[in-house]
């Protein structure tokens, strides 16, 4: 049983009131060998608006992103990104959708063989080859006091904290001025201090930049704080979509041992 | 006196009870053989097949733009540069051998005027060759394996195809067409120390002129008796890079997964090296004589 109900609040970024899905998905389904991982889910993003993905471990959440940016490919169901579909899509067609979306990893996968400049850099280099050296240094230099590490240019991704690496990771995500953010567990492993400047981060560029951004977290605590509405998976469904206050008035047994463990 | 247990793959039989010796259930061992056997043969043929679906992954991202020349020049240095002091070592190890054994054998046949061809031939057109392909095969197959194993447990493959990047053209390509290119470049370089090093072990026992040596070391030689030998190598680099990517690109487990795929890069690769050797030499002999 689904209940959703779309109720901004007013600490949080409102998504443009009307606009349409960015992220669609439909009945998406994906099973590894005998064990189905997604069994149906529907859900929409619009620009704006932040849907936090909350679940046990090994009920889909990360799938479900990987799906969504294309690393994984459903066994059914349609995923549509600014209204095209994304099945079938090659690599390089993929290429052009992924160029408008950023995605931080649950542990930032920095490339370890070059330095947290580069890392930054890395999409540029590639995909806005008409910047000159100096640009691209400045960008980089821009996005990294953005998640607030400037002056780490030249450190190695070995040689930074878990919390640093996430914020670079971040910065990396937003190289490319995506229109779509995608965060597996961005607070995963990380200090109540440090989890909550994330989220303080995550607050503030979604305020400025206005993305659509699905946020995967076990974290109730990070969900409350960043997303206007919340999902709950169980079992390869969507068991409640909503804000806090609907989840917190349902009497699905589950959802309510979920709240009560957070 | 301790129990002693036979455990077949059907269950475990009675525990010995000091008397006579528990049956082996060997029926139960023949459907496990079958099993074992059609496992193999499946995960066999899973491997070509996979394979081949990398192969063309590669082949069309190499040959579509944008190309990645910064990471191919880097490629380039790290297979060709950095694996020229162990190639000339191994090159220079090999002529003194060959030097050695064979002036002891010609010398038995009364033919030790022959010593220079004798080096000359068996450096360039079999030792050279083969030693550097097995050569760069442990270092630079083990190096590519375990670098992209550990970029794929990682999550950075991953990453950079989440960037809008095509890990084929970047990681893939660029690293096979390193080993293609530098194969034979660093053949030349192990014959060119074999060359000499094999001549200096010679001169200590009978001095001759290394003028002299290489004149009557390649008398009557033509490109053809030298050149497809040096240039099959290329055909070495790309079964090295090949392999070492797939390895290294499909990788699972963590810590352990890495290490396989290191190591399956270097035995593969030097299997598959030297299989394809039987073919070209010949090839080479058909076509080139």
């Amino acid at each position: 049983m689904v209940i959703a109900e779309d109720i901004a609040t007013k600490d949080r970024p409102s998504p443009e009131g009307g606009s349409a899905p960015v992220i669609e998905v439909e009945d998406l389904r994906k099973a590894f060998g005998t064990h189905n991982v997604l069994n149906g889910i529907s859900l929409s993003v619009s620009r704006g608006e932040t849907l936090a993905v909350l679940g046990r471990s090994g009920t889909g959440k990360s799938v479900l992103l990987r799906i969504l940016i294309g690393l994984v490919t459903p066994d059914a169901g349609s995923v549509r990104i600014q209204g095209q579909d994304i099945a079938g899509l090659s690599l390089d067609g993929l290429g052009a959708i992924r160029m408008k979306m950023g995605f931080l990893f649950q542990h930032a996968a920095l490339y370890d063989s070059l330095s947290v400049g580069e890392n930054v850099a890395f999409p540029l280099r590639h995909h806005r080859r008409d910047l000159s050296n100096a640009e691209r240094k400045e960008r980089v230099t821009q996005l990294l006091a953005e998640v607030g590490m400037e002056g780490n240019l030249e450190k190695m991704p070995s040689n930074i904290s878990g919390g640093m690496q996430k914020r670079v990771g971040l910065a990396r995500a937003l190289a490319l001025e995506p229109e779509i953010l995608l965060l597996d567990e961005p607070t995963a492993g990380l200090d109540p201090i440090s989890s909550g400047e994330i989220d303080e981060l995550i607050l503030k560029l979604q305020r400025e930049r206005q993305m659509a951004s699905i946020v995967v977290t076990h974290d109730m605590h990070s969900a409350r704080t960043i997303a206007n509405r919340l999902a709950i998976l169980d079992k390869g469904n969507v068991v409640i979509e909503g804000n806090f206050e609907t989840l917190q008035r349902s009497d699905i047994g589950f959802v309510k041992e979920f709240l009560k463990q957070s | 006196m301790s129990a002693m247990t036979n455990s077949t793959a059907a269950g475990v039989n009675p525990p010995f009870d000091g008397g006579s010796p528990p049956a082996i259930d060997r029926t139960a061992l023949i459907p496990s053989a079958f099993e074992y056997v059609g496992g193999a043969f499946t995960e066999f043929f899973e491997w070509f097949g996979s394979l081949g679906i990398f192969a063309w992954k590669v082949l069309s991202a190499a040959v579509t733009p944008p190309y990645e020349w910064s990471e191919l020049i880097r490629q380039l240095d790290e297979v060709g540069s950095k694996s020229f002091p162990l190639v000339a070592l191994a090159g220079a190890a090999v002529g003194v051998i060959i030097s050695l054994e064979s002036r002891y054998s010609l010398s038995r046949f009364g033919a030790t005027s022959m010593f220079p061809e004798t080096l000359v031939y068996s450096v360039i057109q079999v030792m050279g060759p083969i030693i550097t392909g097995l050569v760069v095969s442990g270092r630079v197959g083990a190096g590519i394996g375990a670098e992209l194993a550990s970029m794929k447990v990682s999550e950075q493959i991953d990453a950079i195809e989440a960037s809008a990047v095509n890990p084929y053209r970047l990681l893939a390509a660029t690293r096979i067409l390193a080993c293609i290119l530098m194969l034979p470049l660093l053949t030349i370089a192990a014959d060119a120390c074999g060359l000499l090093t094999g001549w200096f072990a010679q001169t200590l026992v009978e001095p001759l002129s290394f003028h002299q040596f290489i004149e009557n070391g390649f008398q009557g030689a033509t490109f053809n008796a030298f050149l497809p030998q040096t240039f099959k190598t290329a055909v070495y680099g790309l079964i090295i890079g090949f392999i070492a990517c797939f390895q290294g690109m499909r990788t699972e487990g963590g810590a352990e997964g890495v290490g396989r795929a290191a190591t399956n890069s270097v035995v593969l690769g030097s299997l598959f090296l030297i299989l394809a050797d039987v073919v070209l030499v010949k090839f080479i002999l058909v076509v080139f004589r």
